[in-house]
């Protein structure tokens, strides 16, 4: 592997360090990260669950990391579509975990899918389907 | 400002006008993806408030509750280190589901930087 995924989600700024996103794991097409239950980050006032905007930042990133994983190569790119299901909401006070996977890769596209769950992967609160485009050789 | 914790970590604004409400994320250092361009996360996070939004003027129903069931996210254009806007538009508004589009722009709506299009669920009391 040509980058450490650990140390990039590490060293993160932007949007991925506003929400305290983290490196769990990761394999040669998958990658695994984590948010702690933050109350800056609810949706719904009254039952404390979490805004679906953070699912969304960290199962693109997750799904991002993929995409480098099975390129070998931290190759900058720009989401071209992302669609999310909310299967559920997400239990309050509990950590997001998000495992994204890249299941086919051309020269310019990444295509990639993933679930979020909060403690018990066979009970996911989100699944994701998307695109990423290579940004390297166009301006 | 809507009370909403994750709308105010976005520190969106909200300006008021004919029609849907438009939210105004401000740019800073905590939407950054990518260098030197917002993050598609950030983006979809504000786009989704901003249907939210939509709905719950349509709705003027103070006691109604929503839930996101699915949203898909196009991203047109990179997203540069600007104030972005956002504003969405109920195209159905049933007695449990609303189907809710929305666009995000910088430099105006005619080129917007990304859209969504969201199913969320209602419930009235």
């Amino acid at each position: 592997m040509t980058f450490d995924l650990q140390a990039l989600v590490a060293r993160m700024e932007g949007h991925g360090r506003l929400l305290g996103l983290q490196y769990r794991a990761h394999g040669d097409d998958w990658a695994e990260l984590a948010i702690p239950y933050d109350p800056r980050q609810i949706g719904q006032v009254d039952s404390g669950v979490l805004a679906s905007g953070p699912i969304l930042t960290i199962m693109d990133v997750a799904t991002s990391a993929a995409v480098w994983l099975k390129r070998g190569a931290f190759l900058p790119h720009a989401t071209l579509d992302m669609r999310v299901d909310y299967l559920r909401p997400a239990t309050p006070g509990k950590t997001v975990i998000g495992r994204g996977e890249c299941y086919r890769l051309t020269r310019s596209i990444g295509f990639v899918r993933g679930q979020a769950h909060d403690g018990d992967p066979d009970d996911p609160i989100a699944h994701v389907a998307g695109t990423f485009m290579t940004t390297a050789d166009i301006s | 400002m809507i009370d909403i914790p994750y709308a105010r970590l976005l520190g969106l604004d909200i300006e008021h006008g004919e029609g849907a409400p438009v939210l105004v994320m401000p740019f800073d250092t905590g939407k950054l993806g990518r260098p030197g361009f917002l993050h598609g996360g950030a983006i979809g996070g504000l786009l989704e408030m901003a249907a939210v939004a939509a709905l719950l003027q349509q709705l003027d129903d103070a006691s109604a509750q929503w839930k996101p069931i699915n949203v898909t996210v196009d991203y047109m254009r990179g997203g540069r280190e600007l104030p972005t806007r956002a504003r969405g538009r109920v195209t159905r508004l049933g007695s449990r589901i609303a189907n809710v589009e929305a666009i995000a722009w910088q430099e105006s709506p005619e080129k917007p930087i990304a859209a969504a299009r969201m199913n969320i669920m209602i419930k009235r009391k």
